[in-house]
């Protein structure tokens, strides 16, 4: 009882006093690594666009397939890793009445184990012994010393996510019958998926390619390390996605003056995306052999199932939009949208971030299913539905985020300048994709392949009819360049610089009449199970067939 | 859960254009015969050259405007390459990799498969219009990905 009385007195301080400072410099730390990533596979960007449209000439000592492996590596892992730790974590601390030490210190354990295991996939990606991307297929082989560095990260996240669970389970204890607030519920909602997400991907890489990269092993089941890479790689785009999510259902309706909505619509809308998340990952591999037309069927259908939720949440959005709007005096059937604080970054990044998820989401509906898929798999379609998605609905909600998140924990305030800039920045980063996305999708109908480098294939009539198309990529690229610099700025600047003050956390409180959320909501151990379930459903049959009838393994090669 | 009429709506709405991609995606794979390239025939990546019947990579006339290419992958090439055919035609194409793993794309038409070490892929298409097509690979392979390319002539 003692206790329980001695914790929500610390809840009570840590709301009105903010944040505590060993917090604060854990998520700090964490931001600050994030946007450093930013602004280094953000340049590393610029430079494959420029490539990739044949206005540069890479320098013999680079290779362009080094720069797109560096490029996703720093972005796709280290930026939206460090993101949504940092973020989900200065979350539990607000909500949660502070970290709990062993928490904090998992975090930090955490945090070194992912710049030790970076530090290590980097060395072997700049000597050139890595340039096997991302998704790093065997029987591509890369240095032992990279798969160690991603392992390493792995292990990194894992630390945070349990972290993240011991702190949730103890308020649970210490609030007996209560319900988890609504942003630690989100955390726990991604911590659970980058955990079970990452499992398949940590077996490929510890049990498979890391004693075939040594040579104790001769050779890998390739079909075997694909499929555990994508039931990964899929879960992963998801949980960027819910990262996102979790502002717009609970960050954005408070800075626009308005109510959640639905708290129990939120919570189901958070349980259904867990639950369904690591399924579908065949859509990444529905014109792969091996695998019959029925479980690629069967993934789809589970692909798609995903779109539910978010249609769910496109009502939910809107709906706080025009209710809040209306109660600020807006009038007509679509007037009321001139009441919205477009000239606020906080509100303004978002809010693009969720309308860009409109054709992104569209497209990704499109490019699931079998035929369609066949069309523009592998193209640069592929690479503008990803930086549609990740580039724009995830990382500008991100930077959103980052307008409050970082004076709270730096202690600082947003002024009207860096909020001013925030929207410049806004605009230009909305163009510089447009461009950029916009072609790739086009130039990928028509057929252009993703991952390659400045080529006319010997000047093939149609391989040059592409070339107008590119260099939208590159000026699309150049924009952004600018928008990742001012975005830079604007972090260093609040983080460090600008004037001493009180952030407020901005979360938003249910509506007065809101109906009771039942309880069930809290069941996490069931959700896991189903989860569970149909993580079984989709890949026991697929995966047992692969090696039970598997072809002979592949030797290492190094193609590079 | 309190709902409102118009959300109702738009989720029953939501549910129902799912539903409908679902089925038509499904009926046109299986009803059609449209499913995307499934083949599950496997074989030795380190003995492709001996065995049948890639030890004889080409193409073979098997019927009236019907004919199969029997092809391997490799950094950064495909054998056969230059292919050449009458308009009208129906070709079926078998392929493996004898290395790393690569893709099989044919700009302007439907044909995109991957293509895994170990595996057997099967591909067919009907070349209705003469002219150039561009074979390339799209999937990463290696130093000169960017070069793997070939031709198939519709004539």
């Amino acid at each position: 009882m003692q206790t329980a009385k001695s914790q929500t007195f610390k809840d009570k301080t840590s709301k009105v006093m903010g944040i505590n400072k060993e917090d604060a410099l854990l998520t700090k730390s964490y931001i600050f690594v994030a946007f450093m990533a930013l602004l280094l596979g953000g340049i590393l960007g610029l430079v494959q666009g420029l490539n990739r449209a044949g206005l540069l000439e890479l320098p013999s000592w680079v290779n362009y397939y080094q720069v797109l492996t560096a490029h996703g590596l720093i972005l796709v892992v280290v930026l939206t890793a460090f993101f949504t730790i940092g973020y989900f974590y200065a979350g539990l601390s607000h909500t949660l009445g502070g970290l709990l030490p062993i928490v904090r210190k998992m975090a930090w354990i955490g945090f070194g184990l992912k710049i030790v295991g970076f530090v290590l996939a980097v060395i072997p990606i700049i000597m050139g012994d890595a340039s096997v991307m991302y998704t790093f297929y065997p029987p591509m082989a890369a240095a032992p010393m990279f798969y160690i560095g991603l392992a390493l990260i792995v292990v990194g996240v894992w630390m945070c996510a349990f972290g993240a669970f011991i702190n949730v389970a103890n308020w649970r204890k210490n609030h007996k019958g209560q319900h988890v607030p609504i942003l630690a519920f989100f955390a726990t909602g991604v911590f659970v998926l980058l955990f079970f997400g990452s499992l398949p991907v940590a077996i490929e890489v510890i049990v498979m390619i890391i004693p075939w990269s040594f040579g104790w092993v001769k050779t890998i089941n390739v079909m075997v390390a694909r499929t555990l890479f994508w039931a990964f790689g899929h879960t992963l785009v998801n949980i960027w996605y819910l990262t996102a999510v979790s502002a717009w259902y609970v960050i954005v309706p408070k800075i626009i003056g308005g109510k959640r909505w639905s708290d129990t619509l939120t919570r189901v809308v958070i349980i259904a995306l867990v639950i369904m998340n690591i399924t579908g990952g065949f859509h990444h591999q529905i014109v792969d052999p091996g695998i019959s037309p029925s479980v690629k069927f069967m993934h789809v259908f589970m692909s798609l199932a995903i779109g539910f939720p978010s249609l769910m949440t496109a009502w939910a959005m809107f709906a706080i939009f025009e209710r809040t709007a209306r109660k600020q005096g807006g009038k007509g059937l679509i007037g009321w949208y001139k009441k919205m604080p477009w000239k606020d970054v906080r509100f303004l990044a978002p809010m693009i971030a969720m309308i860009a998820f409109i054709p992104a989401g569209a497209g990704g509906i499109a490019q699931s299913t079998n035929q369609l898929d066949q069309v523009v798999h592998n193209t640069m379609w592929i690479v503008g539905h990803f930086h549609l998605t990740l580039g724009m609905s995830v990382v500008m909600t991100f930077f959103g985020i980052s307008y409050w998140l970082v004076p709270y924990i730096s202690k600082r305030v947003l002024t009207p300048q860096i909020n001013k800039l925030g929207v410049i920045q806004t605009w230009i980063w909305t163009v510089g994709m447009i461009f950029m996305s916009g072609s790739m999708h086009w130039v990928g109908l028509l057929g252009s392949p993703r991952r390659t480098s400045f080529t006319t294939y010997g000047d093939n009539a149609t391989a040059l009819s592409w070339s107008p198309y590119l260099m939208f990529l590159a000026v699309g690229g150049t924009l952004l360049i600018i928008g990742v610099i001012l975005q830079v700025y604007a972090v260093i600047n609040m983080m460090f610089f600008a004037p001493k003050g009180e952030t407020e956390f901005p979360i938003a409180e249910v509506e007065e009449n809101a109906a009771k959320t039942p309880y069930w909501t809290e069941r996490w151990g069931l959700w896991i199970v189903i989860m569970l379930l149909v993580v079984a459903m989709a890949y026991v049959i697929p995966l047992t067939e692969f090696i039970v009838n598997a072809p002979p393994g592949s030797p290492p090669f190094k193609t590079w | 859960m309190k709902m409102h009429l118009d959300e109702k709506i738009w989720l029953t709405l939501s549910f129902g254009m799912i539903m409908i991609f679902m089925f038509i995606t499904g009926y046109q794979a299986f009803a059609y015969d449209m499913e995307p390239p499934s083949n599950k025939e496997i074989i030795d990546p380190q003995k492709v050259d001996q065995i049948a019947p890639f030890n004889k990579p080409g193409i073979t006339k098997i019927g009236e405007k019907e004919y199969e290419v029997v092809m391997t992958l490799q950094v950064f090439s495909f054998n056969p390459g230059n292919i050449e055919v009458p308009a009208g035609s129906t070709v079926h194409f078998t392929l493996t990799s004898k290395d790393v793993v690569h893709g099989f794309e044919v700009a302007e038409t439907n044909l995109n498969t991957m293509v895994v070490p170990g595996h057997i892929q099967k591909i067919t298409q009907k070349f209705d219009k003469a002219g150039t097509y561009l074979v390339l690979c799209n999937e990463y392979c290696g130093a000169g990905h960017q070069m793997m390319s070939t031709t198939i002539t519709v004539k």
